[in-house]
């Protein structure tokens, strides 16, 4: 996996995106990504992180602005097949009679000649993306038979098959232990190293220091955009999330019984928290306890 | 006994009228088994209520203008169709809303029309179809349109079902969802005009929702689905056919109602979904 035709890159230049109702989701947001990054797009619910992926996939044009990938006109990237997509759990049906293999091969269909047979490459392919995130002995089973964690790693193994090299993942962790929360980071890291551009919009406050190297701020606007150590600062996330967010700060003398005068902030989001330090970032402990992993 | 049986089975077959019948029962309800598989899945049985009574006015006006009825019923079907994706991209209102307004108001147009200019064609016969009375050219126009309507879907179903089940995807991976989407509107309107000579512009819906709906109670993955669709479809118009002769009731609505007893059986007995399964599994 070395020589990509496409250096992954992501452009979005002054976009301001309205639905059909007239209703304004995103206006005037700006920020650009480079080959080999994990990007948290981070916002509260509502604040457009969906909308913005579905103007980048070109499902909503733009009224104002414009999406570049790779240098190119979206509906030119997409035809090259070189983005892929991590739905959110809420968009898929999961009553839709498709076992676990069936949508990982569908990965492969912009490999395939126009009858889709799967030659002896894709059905490798598929099997090594199964492999990689763990669901090798589930690839029989329907689509709704798996626990939260196992379905976000059924779509990951698909953009892995596809062998996307920019990959946008909608709320990947939603609903996900943190075993597979880890897992997934890992696998998230290692496309990182091969040279893929994520975008991944995540509630997860506490992680995102721990494998984005960069942070978009979303509100209906780009609020911060860059490296992550720059951008995710308390004051940024405050702007970010407003009142929504629980935000606990323990002063140096509730902590301590010495002179340290630093104090610690929680901050979350309902997800895994960000636990702040003084004034440095420190990752979380996995202080939320295991979310439920019924399967 | 087992010589009493084929009796029953050989008697209707001697007339050329049953044949006929027999052969387009079966060909209309395998087109629209495969097709209802997609309908369900992605939910478009509205749009089929709607496509199916948009075709009147379509007929009514092909009659006026001496074209065949069934270029008419197309050309009317797939307008309404693509006028309800029109009005909600340039709208507020829910697709359900849209749909009722357009095809309603198309149905309306084609009765004025129809009592205006009284044409030979009946009604009833638009309406809930004449099976018994379709000539060898009926079965000729049908079975090209299914033939071609068939293949198209097989050959690509499985762009048509990424479709279906993950449309940003399709699009991510720079499948032409547009073209997909017009194509499977293009083919509910061909499955349609294909079926109103056996059911009729009211009844078709049921052949279009029925065998998927059992179908996808039933299985777990699309192939499946697609073989117990037309299984069921091509044994209820089989069945249908039969017991209407020895009933001496409507052909197309006694295939129609075994469709629907197998569908309560479906929705009782059904291995995962059954609702009488679940409560005894308790
Ligand atoms: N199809 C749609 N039509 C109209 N408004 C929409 C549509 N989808 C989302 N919205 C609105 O756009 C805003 C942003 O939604 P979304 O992008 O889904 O947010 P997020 O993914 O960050 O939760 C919300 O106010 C939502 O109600
Ligand atoms: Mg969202």
């Amino acid at each position: 996996m070395a020589d990509y035709k496409f250096n992954p890159t992501l452009k979005v230049d002054d976009i301001t995106v309205t639905y059909n109702n007239g209703h304004t989701a995103i206006h005037d947001a700006s920020f650009e990504l480079e080959a080999g990054t994990i990007c948290a797009l981070v916002g509260v619910n509502g604040s457009g992180k969906s909308t913005l992926f579905k103007s980048i996939m070109g499902f909503i044009k733009p009224i104002k602005g414009a999406v570049t990938l790779s240098g190119m006109a979206v509906n030119a990237a997409l035809k090259l097949n070189i983005v892929s997509y991590v739905p959110q759990a809420e968009d898929v049906d999961w009553n839709f009679p498709v076992l676990v293999e069936d949508v990982v091969m569908m990965g492969r269909y912009g490999h395939m000649n126009f009858l889709r047979i799967p030659n002896k490459k894709d059905k490798a392919m598929v099997a090594e993306a199964l492999e990689k995130v763990g669901m090798t002995e589930f690839s029989q089973r329907q689509i709704g038979e798996l626990s939260g964690g196992q379905k976000k790693r059924v779509f990951l193994a698909r953009s892995i098959a596809q062998e996307g090299q920019i990959i946008l993942l909608d709320e990947p962790f939603t609903g996900v232990d943190v075993k597979t929360e880890l897992a997934i980071m890992e696998l998230l890291k290692e496309m990182r190293d091969e040279g893929r551009l994520m975008l991944v919009a995540t509630h997860n406050l506490g992680s995102i220091p721990d494998f984005c190297d960069h942070t978009v701020l979303l509100n209906r606007t780009v609020l911060a955009a860059g490296a992550t150590a720059d951008v995710f600062t308390p004051k940024n996330l405050e702007k970010t999330f407003g009142g929504v967010l629980r935000h606990f700060t323990l002063g140096g003398d509730d902590l301590h019984d010495d002179d340290d005068a630093r104090s610690l902030s929680v901050i979350t989001d309902d997800e895994r928290p960000l636990v702040i330090y003084g004034k440095e970032t420190k990752k979380s402990k996995h202080a939320t306890s295991d979310k439920d992993e019924e399967a | 006994m087992m010589a009493e049986f084929f009796e029953y089975l050989i008697e209707p077959m001697q007339y050329a009228f049953m044949q006929r019948a027999l052969l387009m029962a079966v060909l209309v309800g395998l087109v629209c088994a495969i097709f209802s598989c997609f309908l369900v899945l992605k939910g478009w049985s509205l749009m089929g209520d709607a496509v199916s009574h948009a075709v009147l006015p379509g007929i009514v006006i092909a009659y006026i203008l001496a074209i065949p009825l069934s270029i008419g019923a197309f050309v009317a079907g797939l307008f309404c169709a693509v006028a309800t994706g029109y009005v909600k991209e340039n709208s507020r209102l829910k697709e359900d809303s849209i749909m009722g307004i357009i095809f309603s108001g198309m149905f309306a147009l084609g009765l004025v029309i129809y009592l205006k200019v009284q044409p030979e064609i009946h009604l009833d016969h638009i309406l809930f179809g004449n099976i018994l009375g379709v000539q060898a050219a009926d079965l000729w126009e049908t079975g090209i349109i299914c033939i071609g309507t068939l293949l198209l879907i097989i050959l690509r179903r499985h762009d048509l079902l990424l479709y279906c089940f993950d449309q940003a995807y399709a699009r991510a991976i720079g499948l032409p969802v547009k073209l997909i989407h017009y194509t499977l509107l293009v083919m509910l309107s061909l499955t349609i005009v294909a079926s109103l000579k056996a059911v009729g512009v009211i009844l078709v819906i049921a052949m279009l929702i029925a065998p998927g709906a059992i179908a996808y109670l039933l299985s777990n993955r699309f192939s499946s689905m697609l073989i117990i669709a037309s299984s069921v479809a091509v044994g209820s118009s089989i069945a249908g056919v039969f017991i209407s002769f020895y009933l001496d009731a409507d052909t197309g609505a006694t295939i129609i109602l075994t469709q629907t007893i197998i569908f309560i059986i479906t929705f009782l007995f059904a291995p995962k979904s059954g609702i009488l399964r679940n409560k005894t599994a308790i």
